[in-house]
């Protein structure tokens, strides 16, 4: 088997794999960068896949081939109205943050859980039937070897996560509300003595990550799981939150991130199939995600700063 | 009772009565009769001497998991790696059970150390780097979770059985089965362990409170600086505490492995038992008392949960969504705390 063709079956798995994680990093920056720390990344996905695979069910007759599309609609404002919780909780009740998403956490597997029984009198949903379709990105799918490895046969969500990274990082690099966002986040008495609305633009932080947290979820559960139970996510919204550190709390870090966890994912599924890969246990690419992330932010693989004010409630005029 | 004290024990109480409320809500809204519910819930935990052991059975490991949250907690770190140390706790119990013949008298006391070291030293890795490296305990904690589960899954199939899905059964001489306590209430899986979490329970009060050792842990917990000016070595009683916090969630694995289930299986996802540790500390505010309290509250409401299906057809997730609203209600206890100084202001 030539690199070309191993590449052929490692690259787009791994894309394949990414983009829930891609999506819910960048939910992940947008609030830990506001200074609120979002452990609760995995209950908000689970609540996303629970949304999106009960809207594709119930409304798949109606909408057709929109179902999915409206399905990530619907999962992003469930989230976004979801993480209002831990918003309250954590910027208006000065709740340890971490605590409060734990309880998110928890919160989300047991509602969906619970609500999935009451539906459907068991603890899964049924297989959607409508799901994404594969396509062959335009002008791009015809570039020599890049086309075919990379914009060929793939879901459409996975390129617009990738595109909405560069967009996340206009938002944040480029736009006064990107600014304003980040010294929130560093120092935000100092934005406090500046006019901005610190407690104000936590929330809509936080409500952002909830929406994208949310729609990772749904790309998973629609892409790779097609139905909901109780071990649809177990770990994405974690290791999201990983990807996000070791991309150093950027945008296009957190993208490649994701997708270098996305690769690892892949290969502990598709590794069989690769000569070299044969033999490496699969427990090595199960972990590596969680080494490394250790690794950087033991300093070993650059500097991971956390930003300033990370984890504190702001109180005014305290100092 | 000083005034700290009484917020300490009310804002908990509080926090659990909202919890309860908010379930009974959620039960109404959806259509299920919460008296119903909650009466099946109370039947299923203490209902009859079979429900009471197995609660007690709950209670065992949720006790050592709130120590060791809590025991993190008051020397001001942040363990959420509970889980993850529990696991490899229970696997090391479990080795050791399989591979040894020896003496009751050795072979259980060792297999418990075992767990404890393993969780300690699971602990110890996020305890150095924050030491060493000053990095945030809680990401490390999360991260070492899933390495634990997936090497923990690779040694049950490769080393502890043959690409099968769980190691033999632990030697009796390791066991902490109990015929006696079995017949008593009915051929529960009650087992001694409970005996060892109590005594967990006092050896942390005993460290915490009684010796120099617990005031440093504390105190460097409190302020580091004061502590390194007072002459405290900061980074090693940092180390301290997180290994001592892994050790008591490594024995609270061995609960589980020599105890309830005898072996070990590869695992899709985490027990949950150090997660729920978390909420088991925040109730019993981190006092040693208080979380063997908490765990038998956490204790009744998962196991009586299990009758609410059959009895009043509620699903068990029910009290998923209480426990996470009990943890929200605690965590904002800024709010409980503000009604409270409202209502004595009035009272004034």
């Amino acid at each position: 088997m030539g690199v070309y063709e191993m590449l052929q079956i490692i690259v787009p798995s791994a894309i394949f794999f990414a983009a829930p994680l891609i999506f819910t990093a960048l939910g992940g920056v947008f609030s830990e960068r506001s200074g609120v720390v979002n452990i609760g990344l995995e209950g908000l996905m689970v609540i996303g896949a629970f949304t999106s695979v009960v809207f594709n069910l119930t409304f798949a007759d109606r909408f057709g081939e929109w179902t999915p599309w409206l399905a990530l609609v619907a999962a992003m404002v469930v989230g976004a109205i979801f993480s209002l919780l831990h918003a309250v909780a954590s910027i208006t009740f000065r709740a340890d943050q971490v605590v409060s998403g734990v309880a998110i956490n928890f919160l989300a597997i047991g509602l969906s859980l619970f609500l999935v029984k009451k539906m459907y009198g068991k603890g899964q949903t049924d297989q959607i039937q409508i799901g994404f379709d594969k396509i062959d990105v335009p002008i791009l799918s015809h570039i020599p070897i890049i086309g075919p490895l990379f914009f060929s046969n793939g879901y459409i969500p996975s390129y617009i996560a990738i595109a909405l990274a560069f967009v996340v990082w206009y938002i944040l690099f480029k736009t006064p509300f990107g600014l304003r966002l980040r010294a929130v986040g560093e120092h935000p008495m100092a934005a406090d003595t500046m006019g901005i609305n610190v407690a104000r633009m936590r929330y809509i932080a936080v409500m952002i990550s909830g929406a994208l947290g949310g729609v990772g979820g749904a790309v998973y559960a629609t892409i790779i799981s097609r139905d909901f139970s109780h071990a649809t996510i177990s770990g994405h919204g974690f290791m999201a939150l990983a990807a996000m550190i070791f991309g150093k709390w950027h945008p296009l870090g957190a993208m490649g991130a994701a997708l270098f966890f996305g690769l690892a994912q892949s290969l502990s599924i598709v590794g069989q199939t690769i000569p070299f890969l044969k033999n490496v246990p699969t427990v090595y690419l199960l972990i590596a995600p969680y080494v490394l992330t250790i690794l950087a932010l033991a300093g070993f693989i650059g500097r991971a700063d956390a930003p300033k004010a990370l984890g504190t409630p702001y109180v005014k005029g305290k100092r | 009772m000083n005034s700290s004290r009484f917020t300490n024990f009310i804002i908990p109480v509080f926090a659990v009565l909202l919890g309860v409320l908010a379930g009974s809500i959620v039960m109404i809204v959806s259509g299920y009769n919460p008296i119903a519910g909650y009466s099946a819930l109370l039947y299923g935990a203490f209902g009859d001497s079979y429900y009471v052991g197995e609660t007690i059975r709950q209670t065992t490991p949720y006790i050592l998991a709130g120590l060791a949250v809590a025991f993190a907690f008051r020397t001001g770190l942040f363990n959420i790696g509970v889980e993850g140390q529990l696991i490899v706790g229970w696997l090391a119990a479990v080795w050791v059970g399989v591979s040894f013949d020896l003496p009751k008298v050795i072979h259980l006391p060792l297999a418990i150390l075992a767990a404890a070291a393993a969780g300690a030293l699971w602990a110890l890795i996020p305890g150095f780097l924050k030491a060493r490296f000053k990095v945030h305990e809680v990401i490390i904690t999360i991260m070492m979770n899933y390495i634990a589960l997936h090497v923990t899954n690779a040694i049950i199939r490769s080393v502890l059985s043959n690409q099968g899905f769980k190691s033999a059964k632990i030697h009796d001489s390791a066991s902490l089965q109990s015929e006696f306590l079995q017949s008593i209430t009915d051929y529960s899986t009650l087992h001694y362990g409970i005996i060892i979490a109590l005594i967990g329970a006092v050896m942390m009060w005993f460290l915490l409170e009684k010796t120099t050792k617990g005031y440093e842990l504390r105190a460097v917990g409190f302020n580091q600086h004061a502590s390194q000016y007072a002459g405290m070595n900061v980074p090693r009683n940092i180390i301290l505490a997180m290994v001592i916090s892994g050790a008591f969630a490594g024995v609270a694995g061995a609960m589980e492995g020599l105890g309830t289930f005898g072996n070990i299986s590869v695992k899709a996802g985490f027990t949950g038992i150090g997660f729920d540790g978390i909420a088991v500390a925040l109730i019993g505010s981190n006092n040693a008392f208080g979380i063997i309290l908490s765990a038998l509250l956490f204790g009744a409401l998962k196991v009586g949960a299990l009758e609410m299906p059959s009895s009043a057809d509620v699903p068990t997730e029910l009290v998923d969504i209480v426990i996470a609203l009990i943890i929200f209600f605690v965590a904002s206890s800024y709010l409980i705390r503000l009604l409270l100084s409202r209502f004595k202001k009035e009272g004034k």
